[in-house]
């Protein structure tokens, strides 16, 4: 398991694709945001955490097809599917999902706070709405792997998959932000919030991978 | 020593497929009569009921809305069930319910959503909130539409049936949110009235045309339904028929 | 150790490939599937695999050696993608295959030197021609043990020589005690074989 959680992050860093393409989209739309609803500046910081979440969730599920495109294309994903006696598949899309998100998408959350910034974000907004990110995005990860992996054998399966997963994500979003407002409007808790952010991530970490997995096993072809 | 033993749950058996056709052909007009019938009586028991004293005549709305409701929910758990069956049993017609019953569904859950929104206007004063109600129904919409577009995605049913049954399995989360989003958060939408512990808290003068309007769109669901899977079984046939005929055609050098 | 299949049907895209199958292969006896294309050989293969599900019957191994439990963890799939990936190394993808798949009887070196790849072993995969790609991806045969060979076109892109030197790598193999089921337009050179035709009027 270590072996494949090595070989993909060194895939995911050394193709470099992935990773530039998703911190590339989450600065589109950042950026286009003030052009859209104008620079005022008290405006941007209240939608602030609202639209840095936006933001790293649509850049989240533009990447997801990446997960198991690679290992599908060349016949890995083949024998790792075979090799479900050894290593329950199930973990095996844990550990994929893992190193798609520690190169792919920790990125993104570890370039919010600079992107807090452009929204003209108080500290406390930005440190909470990483945190939540932090907490939040492996949630979509998790859940998107299902996604992916029953679009795999499709054509030009992405968009799909960013379709399908969206209406399962929106809790990760409502609770996310929630959370990120919580910590810097008074009566609103963060606790709360961040704590059912933390259950849905746990949650997802355990039907996101026992769906894919068999989703992957029916899709074989 | 292992051993993998299958059942021949394959397409082109058809037995199971044709015997569900013929009982299609002999319930359908009985089915279809009923549920005219009692959509009927529904309609003129709703004209009949008193206006309520707040909302005078807009209250009506309820017996439709409220039945579209249901049944946007209900279309779902009929979906799960067959997706249980294709997973778990392989039914040959698991896979042709859960195809057949999705436009439905969404078709029932997008009146519900326009219905509670040409009742809300007068009512709240607005078209849309963003309730808890509402944005989970709303976002079971979404969900019969993306597997809407899964399956018309992949044509090979075979291949499609396993990953549509997963994905409706793993979204089925949304409906007891659904049903419960009023009780658990404060919403604008109002707190469940029929099916709750303690019996029903509408006056009977309400209650019955609205049950009967229920009882008459679950006909009409199950008519619906039945008549799209013998569509559905008929078009995988011509599909099959057409692949032999292809086929044939190769062999003979053609 | 046999490898049993009893009245085994595939199925592809909704149609029937072939049905009424049946075939018994015993350790150290290799079985070619011959036919033209679209005979359903790969299919075939992966129905073995357990990578598709059949339509019909049984296929199980007996009397399989200690430590694999069930037909498809005592195999090797050689599909015909290689498995690997282009921007590591030759020696990397091997490393991680033997990591995932267990170590075998033959380190990574002595499988590449068996394939004739031993001097460019760090070389990126993406470097190699279409020949030595398909030997390197012979060479994860080597690095981690299974009893049952399952190979489809597996000398495809290889040259006369390569083509031999494989003849000889599933000798030993064979000789061993494993078995090989290999998918085929060509002969492999190894004799004594059972064949298996698929194909119109084949099955």
């Amino acid at each position: 398991m270590l072996s494949l959680f090595l070989r993909d992050t060194r895939l995911g860093l050394r193709a470099g694709g992935g990773v530039l393409i998703g911190i590339l989209f989450f600065l589109a739309v950042i950026a286009v945001v003030p052009f859209g609803v104008g620079p005022d500046l008290k405006l941007l910081a209240r939608i602030g955490p609202a639209m840095l979440w936006i933001g790293a969730l649509l850049a989240t599920l533009l990447g997801l097809d990446r997960l198991f495109q690679a290992d599908r294309d060349d016949g890995s994903l083949d024998l790792l599917i075979m090799a479900s006696d050894r290593h329950i598949l199930a973990l095996t899309v844990l550990v994929k999902c893992l190193a798609h998100w520690s190169t792919c998408v920790l990125p993104l959350v570890i370039a919010s706070p600079l992107l807090g910034l452009f929204m003209n974000m108080e500290p406390a907004a930005i440190g909470a709405t990483t945190l939540t990110l932090l907490v939040g995005t492996p949630a979509i990860t998790l859940i998107g792997a299902v996604g992916a992996a029953v679009a795999v054998a499709l054509p030009r399966g992405g968009l799909l998959v960013s379709v399908i997963i969206l209406p399962l994500t929106i809790p990760v979003l409502i609770f996310g932000v929630s959370a990120a407002y919580g910590a810097v409007q008074d009566p609103a808790p963060f606790v709360a919030p961040f704590l059912i952010l933390v259950a849905i991530t746990l949650f997802f970490a355990v039907i996101g991978p026992l769906a894919a997995a068999a989703a992957l096993k029916s899709s074989a072809d | 020593m292992t051993e993998a033993v299958s059942k021949a749950g394959r397409w082109i058996d058809l037995a199971n497929p044709t015997r569900f056709i013929n009982f299609a052909g002999i319930v359908l007009p009985w089915l279809v009569g009923i549920t005219l019938l009692v959509l009927a009586a529904g309609l003129w028991m709703s004209f009949q009921a008193p206006d309520d004293y707040q909302q005078g005549s807009t209250v009506k709305i309820m017996f439709i809305h409220v039945p579209f409701a249901w049944l946007s929910m209900m279309c779902y758990t009929v979906m799960s069930i067959s997706a249980i069956g294709t997973l778990v049993w392989r039914h040959p017609l698991a896979d042709v319910s859960a195809k057949a019953a999705a436009p439905i569904g969404a078709a029932f859950t997008a009146l519900a959503l326009i219905t509670g929104s040409l009742w809300g206007k007068p009512m709240w004063g607005t078209w849309w909130v963003w309730d808890a109600r509402l944005t989970s129904v709303f976002v079971l919409f979404l969900m019969y539409l993306g597997i809407i577009a899964l399956t018309r995605a992949m044509d090979d049913p075979a291949k499609s049936s396993k990953a549509t049954a997963i994905l409706t399995l793993v979204g089925f989360i949304n409906i007891p949110i659904i049903k419960f989003s009023v009780d658990w958060w404060n919403t604008l939408h109002q707190p469940a009235s029929v099916i709750r512990m303690g019996g029903p808290t509408i006056h009977p003068s309400l209650l019955w045309p609205l049950l009967v309007m229920a009882v008459g769109f679950t006909l009409l669901f199950f008519t619906l339904h039945i008549m799209a899977m013998r569509n559905e079984i008929w078009r995988r046939r011509v599909v099959a028929m057409r692949r032999i005929a292809a086929r044939s055609a190769e062999r003979r050098g053609v | 150790m046999r490898l049993v299949a009893e009245n085994l049907a595939g199925e592809r895209g909704g149609e029937i490939l072939f049905s009424g199958l049946n075939f018994a292969v015993a350790g150290g006896e290799a079985l070619m599937i011959t036919g033209p294309n679209g005979a359903g050989k790969s299919t075939l293969l992966r129905i073995i695999a357990g990578l598709l599900d059949k339509a019909e019957g049984r296929i199980r191994l007996d009397a399989a050696p200690a430590g694999f439990d069930g037909l498809v963890s005592a195999c090797h799939y050689l599909g015909h993608l290689n498995a690997m990936k282009p921007v590591l190394s030759v020696e990397e993808n091997l490393r991680f295959w033997q990591s995932f798949s267990g170590i075998g009887n033959h380190t990574i070196d002595e499988a590449l030197d068996r394939v004739q790849l031993g001097d460019i072993g760090h070389l990126p995969f993406g470097y190699l021609s279409t020949g030595q790609k398909r030997r390197a991806s012979i060479a994860r045969l080597l690095i981690s043990h299974r009893p049952v060979w399952l190979l489809d076109e597996p000398t495809a892109g290889l040259d006369k020589g390569s083509e031999d030197q494989f003849a000889g790598v599933m000798r030993a193999h064979l000789s061993g005690g494993g078995i090989v089921v290999a998918a085929t337009h060509l002969p492999l050179g190894l004799d004594g074989a059972q064949e298996l035709v698929m194909g119109r009027g084949g099955f």
